[in-house]
Formats: C-alpha cells, structure tokens, sequence
C-alpha cells in the first residue's frame, strides 16, 4: 500500500499502461517536456521518449482527430485536453467519428481512444476552467464516460479506460488533484467501467452522485449519522452508459433519492438518473426525488462568495440530506 | 443580557483546525465588535480572530496551546443589547429544521407516498392508526414498516401462546417473511415455536458472547459450613417477617458477607478497561434476578454500608420490579461485583459468566444438609459451595483463594454478636 494523490494516481495508471502495452500514448498540449499543466504527465517523457509523449499545437480538434486515427491503425492513445472547457473544438471528432466508428462501420473498425480531461470548479478557475461539460457527451450511444471519485477509482478506472476497445471519455476532477489521498495497493488495480459503487450503505435515504461530490457526500453522511440517519451512497463511476440495475437497486431500497452534481442542474447527467428511477421505482418511492446541483446560469462565478454559491459543498449536500431524511 | 458564543472561524479552504496561540482577552474584559479575540494558527495561516459582538467575555472555553476543530465554541460573550432581527431570524430557521415529532402542522399526514400504500396493502395496516414522524406529520415507509413490525412480533406472540393452549392443529402463519427472511438453515417441524429475539434477549445474547469470548475465565469452589446462619436465621426469620412484611433470605447474609470481604481484597471489586484496570470505591454488587423469559442484573449500591435488614430490602424491591418490568435503567447500572443466586434452583454446583466489564462472580449455591467429620466425628451440617468465576486479565487464584476463604470466615462466623440484623 502507498498513500497516492489523485494526480499521483492518474500518472502511475499512465506509467503502468505504457510499460505494459507499448502502443500506449499520450499527446495533448504541454504533456511533454512540461509534464503536463497540473503535472499529470510529469516523467513520462523522460521515461517513454517524445515519440510516445506527444507536445501538440493548442488545436483540440487535431489532438483528438490524430489519436482517433492512430486508434484505428491499432494504437491505443489517450488524448490530453487541458481543460475540458477546451474540449468543443473537438466535439465534431467526437460525436461524429469516434462515437459512431464501430457501428457506421459494421463492427470492422474501432476506435480505442481515452480523452482524459480535467473538470470542476471551487479552484477559483472561473468560466473557462471550472465547468463540468459531461452531459454534453451524455446522449451520445458509442461513447462511455467515467467519472473517479478516489485515487483509487482514478488508477483503476484510467487503466480500464485506456484497454477499453471504445472510445471513453475520462473526466479528472482539478481540484480532486492533490485534495484527495488514500492508500492504494501496489498490485494491479482495474475497476470494470459501466459498474455503479456503493460507498456506503444506509437505509434512511440513497444518494446517489458521482466524481467530486462523491466525497462531499462521504462526509456529509457520517454527520448526519450522528443525527440517526443512515445513508446509502452511490458513486456512479461510469456516468454514461449508467448502470441502471445499481440505480434502481440503490432507489428501491431506501424510496428515499438524492442526486447530486457539480453540473448545472438541467439534462444534466442526474436528470437520466432521475428518470430511471421514475420509471422502474414509482411503487417504491417514499418521497420525490431530489436534486442537489448547481444553479442554471452559464458557467461558475469567479468571485470568490459567487462560486461558494454556485458550488455544491459539504454543508449544501448535509442540509439536502437532512431535509431528504425528514421528509 | 444574552449569552453568544464565539466558534474557531474556517481560515482557509481545506483548514479543519486550529490551535489558540494567545488569548489576547480575559474573562471580564469588555470587548468591542471586530476587536481581536484570540491569535489562532493553523497549517496556512495565523490569524487574530475578531469579535463578533459587542459585550463582555463571560467565559473562555480553549486554553491557549490548544488544538480544536473548525466550529467548536471558543468563548461565550455576554451582549448588551436586545437580540437584532437576523439573529432572531436565523434562530427561528434553526428551532424550524429541527425534527420533532409532535409537529403542529399535520397537513401531510394524509399525503402517502407509493412505497407507503403499496407497504399498508401488502400487510393490511390501517395507515390511520400510525403517527407519522416525516414532515408535517407526513408517514413514512419507515413508520409502516415500524408499525408492521411490531404488529407482528405482537400477533405472533399470541398466536404462539393460543397454540401452546390448545393443541396445534395448525402450523402458525408465518407467511410474514417480512422481518426473518434472512434465517439459517434449521431443521422444521411442525408446530415448531418461533421467538423473535428481540429486546432484552438480544442484549443478554450479546452481553454473554462478549463476556464469554472476550474474558479468560477461571474458576474455583469452596465449600462452607453454613450451620450457624441456618441456626440464627430460622431463630430471626418469622419474626421478620411479621415485622417488616418480607423474607429474611439467606441471600442478604452472603451479600453482606461478600461486601466485607471485597472492602478487604478490593483487587476483586475491579473492571477491566483496556488498558488499565479499575478498582472501584463503591461495592456495588449486581444481583441476577430472573422471571419467567428473562434475565435481568439489577445493582444493590453500597452493599458495605447496609444492615441485613437493609440488603434484604434492596432484594425484595429489586425483585419485585424486575418480576413487573418495572426496573429502570438507573437500577441496572453502576455494579462492580456480581453475585447470583443459583441455590434457588437446587443447583449446588455452577460456572457464572462474569458481568462484563467486571472481574468476577460468585455463585452461591443451595445449602445441603450433609455429614461433615468434624473432630473425628460425623456431624450432620449445613453445607453450600461457593464458586467464583474470575476475569484472569485482572485476578489471579491466591488472591481468589484468599478472598474465599476470607468469605467463608465470615460467613462459618456468623451470628447475632457478629451480624445483626438491624
């Protein structure tokens, strides 16, 4: 066991792919020789060379257009956006080609590309680097989407994402980065993407959440325990394809549901949840669902009291759980 | 005059703590509003920490070189002034969040949900006969399945007891696989009784399976001759009796007996609490009173301090109350010994289980008349054995011995001269 940050853990996942699988690379803007803008990257291109550690110009489109076509030559790439804010200039190369390569080509091509791309507010980041733009990619059949809540979960469900044979999309949350530490084994960890984890079980309400709120949550729920609640918490990891059996497994239980997102709160990716459970579970409910997000306004606030307001925090999910439980 | 209290500020994004460096007040100062309070450090920062009232400091509760966490009181500041509109606010928002369940406002307890309706079908409740303890007296799916189950651990008890009564010509419904669906595996038999372990049982099941797979017992016995306590007690009993309105027991003389030996070998009146053993002041000693399903230990506090006359009164109160139910927890609690009463079932030999966390038991077993050689010559006596089970963590056999055999002095000494009765 090594106690790993969360960044510590996206770059050992990185290292230990690249050992293993030599058509393993990354390319993105500043993941060279810088070793990434956060430091994700940091040693690789001293380890792997700059044939394998790509520095590209700031061209997203070129960044995920390349590696869709090195993907289809039998390279496994992962594409670095610097920050997901950045990702629209390749939504096209996206949605239009990596998505739809298997099926548009009947099974003969594919497309094993990972995207990694950081996300997130409460990092004073702004409008330009705070967003959560997961739900823009949340319709999109081809696609997977997985969200690490842990350095844990970003070790093993990086290394899943990176031998996955379709295109993932894989969502690191910036301030997560050196926030969260844990102990992780030294042995090989893979975490089976499309598979919903209960963190923490309860049977007075089900919250259900993913990435950052994952721990906000954590928290929130060992404070209300001391109240006499006790929640069931599930961490989505995987936010699209979601895992709808875990969902209406965890909602069933309690007839009690939380959703909680950094994202704005419409069509974001716990609006699908809440579906889910409204069609599976309406005999079971106990209450309305509820969902904590933030508010529908363009981007997060810079100002520091704003983005307070905007961000979903410890203390905003403890008083939604607590109004869920008394329900 | 109202009393406000100052808590350690959050200085920090990801700060969860802070130290009091300095105490830049003391108590009876006059303070100003923002005037600096305390010098607090944290891993990013030291800062001064500003008042937020207006009044004096009635009370510092952090000594300085102190660490504790953000939000924890630091002092209480006595204001002037009446109560300012927003705090008034706020405090109204606080008393609102808080649950109760004796709310005013009943406008949800006819709103069910789903879950509730379909909850109240399945198993036939009457919704309107639960209090509903979700908002606005809302009833939630816990209520129901609350009220269900004690409904059926209800039925299943009277069906138990009507078909003890009248021969079983019929399995009881146990359809309601609602609460037990996790069972072992068990062999079934027709008109088999099922007791759901609840309560009382439960807590005796889990107190005996710590006791027993935590403490090394050990045990030994001796045995007494208890012909002179016999002699003055059959001598004292009816007139007691007469006196006082209950038993002069055999009992209050082996409390008593053990209480003074306990005050000579307190090594025995001891707990065990992890990393230090306790030897406690009081004799207390735990009493185990049974009724017809359950077993209860109830404490006579300051055994040592007590007549006869007053311990048999604490047995017979205490007994009493347990036979009705009507033992409170303060009755129960706060015992540093045990002694059990084992001789009332004829048994003359027993292995107690200690009363965790204590350091041992004793067993008093049923006084047998039985010939003893004494002086060469068989002698018809009154004989009981003794047996002390004994946490082996805290004690060990000589001082058991010792404690033994102490008690057996007194007990094999006993009479009006050296015991009485009031």
């Amino acid at each position: 066991m090594t106690v790993m940050s969360y960044i510590e853990a996206i770059n050992r996942a990185m290292k230990e792919e690249m050992r293993r699988d030599d058509d393993v690379f990354l390319l993105g803007e500043d993941v060279g020789k810088r070793g990434g803008v956060f430091r994700a990257s940091e040693g690789l291109y001293e380890e792997f060379g700059e044939a394998r550690v790509i520095d590209t110009p700031l061209a997203e489109s070129a960044i995920v257009g390349v590696g869709i076509g090195a993907s289809m030559y039998g390279m496994k790439p992962i594409a670095e956006i610097q920050f997901v804010d950045f990702i629209l200039p390749a939504v096209n190369q996206i949605i239009s080609e990596a998505a739809k390569m298997r099926y548009r080509s009947n099974n003969d091509w594919s497309c094993p590309i990972t995207i990694r791309a950081p996300y997130g507010g409460g990092v004073h980041g702004a409008l330009y680097h705070s967003q959560s733009l997961e739900a823009l990619f949340a319709s999109q059949p081809g696609l997977k989407i997985v969200m690490p809540s842990s350095p844990k979960d970003a070790l093993g469900l990086l290394k899943a994402a990176i031998r996955d044979p379709d295109p993932v999309l894989y969502f690191e949350h910036k301030k997560a980065y050196r926030l969260l530490k844990e102990d992780i084994p030294d042995e090989e960890v893979l975490i089976e993407i499309g598979k919903a984890n209960t963190v923490r079980e309860g049977d007075d309400l089900t919250v259900i959440t993913y990435g950052l709120c994952v721990e906000f949550s954590k928290k929130a729920a060992e404070k209300l325990a001391t109240q006499g609640y006790e929640v069931e918490l599930v961490d989505l990891r995987t936010v699209y394809p979601l895992d709808e059996q875990a969902i209406i497994e965890a909602a069933k239980k309690t007839g009690k549901v939380l959703l909680i997102t950094e994202d704005n709160k419409e069509g974001s990716i716990i609006s699908e949840v809440s579906a889910i459970i409204a069609e599976h579970c309406l005999f079971d409910l106990d209450a309305p669902i509820f969902r904590l997000a933030a508010p529908n306004v363009p981007a997060m606030p810079y100002a520091p009291p704003l983005e307070k307001a905007f961000m979903v925090s410890e203390d905003k999910v403890y008083e939604k759980m607590l109004e869920v439980a008394q329900y | 005059m109202t009393l406000k209290t100052m808590n350690m500020p959050q200085l920090g994004e990801s700060v969860t703590e802070g130290t009091v460096s300095q105490w830049l007040v003391s108590v009876g100062d006059e303070v100003d509003l923002y005037q600096p309070l305390v010098d607090v450090m944290t891993d990013k920062v030291n800062a001064e920490v500003p008042s937020s009232f207006k009044g004096i400091i009635k009370e510092c509760l952090v000594t300085e070189g102190e660490t504790v966490a953000v939000g924890t009181p630091l002092c209480h500041i006595e204001v002037e002034e009446v109560e300012s509109p927003k705090s008034e606010a706020t405090e109204a928002k606080a008393t609102e969040q808080k649950p109760s369940v004796a709310q005013e406002n009943q406008s949800m307890k006819k709103r069910y949900s789903p879950k509730v309706l379909s909850l109240a079908s399945e198993h036939g409740v009457d919704l309107n006969a639960i209090t509903g303890t979700g908002i606005n007296g809302r009833i939630t799916r816990k209520d129901v399945e609350v009220f269900v189950e004690k409904q059926t651990s209800q039925t299943t008890n009277e069906k138990q007891t009507d078909i003890y009564l009248s021969q079983p010509t019929q399995t009881p419904a146990t359809q309601d696989n609602f609460t037990n669906n996790k069972q072992s595996p068990r062999p079934e038999f027709k008109g088999d009784r099922e007791i759901p372990v609840t309560g009382i049982r439960k807590s005796i099941a889990e107190n005996m399976v710590r006791a027993t797979s935590e403490i090394p017992h050990a045990w030994m016995m001796i045995e007494v001759d208890v012909t002179n306590l016999v002699n003055y007690r059959n001598a004292e009993k009816a007139k007691f009796k007469e006196q006082e309105g209950y038993n002069l027991s055999y009992f209050s003389f082996f409390l008593n007996a053990v209480a003074k030996a306990l005050k000579k070998f307190p090594e025995l009146n001891s707990s065990w609490q992890g990393d230090t053993i306790v030897q406690h002041k009081d004799i207390n000693l735990s009493i185990a009173v049974g009724n017809e399903t359950e077993l209860y230990v109830p404490v006579i506090k300051n055994v040592d301090e007590k007549s006869i006359k007053g311990i048999a009164k604490d047995v017979h109160v205490l007994a009493h109350k347990a036979k009705h139910g009507q033992l409170t927890k303060e009755d129960m609690t706060g015992g540093t010994f045990t002694v059990n009463n084992t001789g009332t079932f004829g048994s003359v030999q027993s292995m107690g289980v200690i009363n965790y966390p204590q350091a041992a038991i004793l067993q008093v077993e049923s006084i047998v008349k039985r010939p003893v050689i004494i002086n060469d010559m068989f002698a018809a006596r009154d004989m009981v054995n003794l047996c002390l089970s004994l946490d082996h963590r805290v004690l060990d056999g000589v001082i058991c011995g010792r404690f033994m055999s102490h008690v057996k002095e007194i007990l094999e000494n006993i009479s009006g001269d050296t015991t009485p009765i009031y």
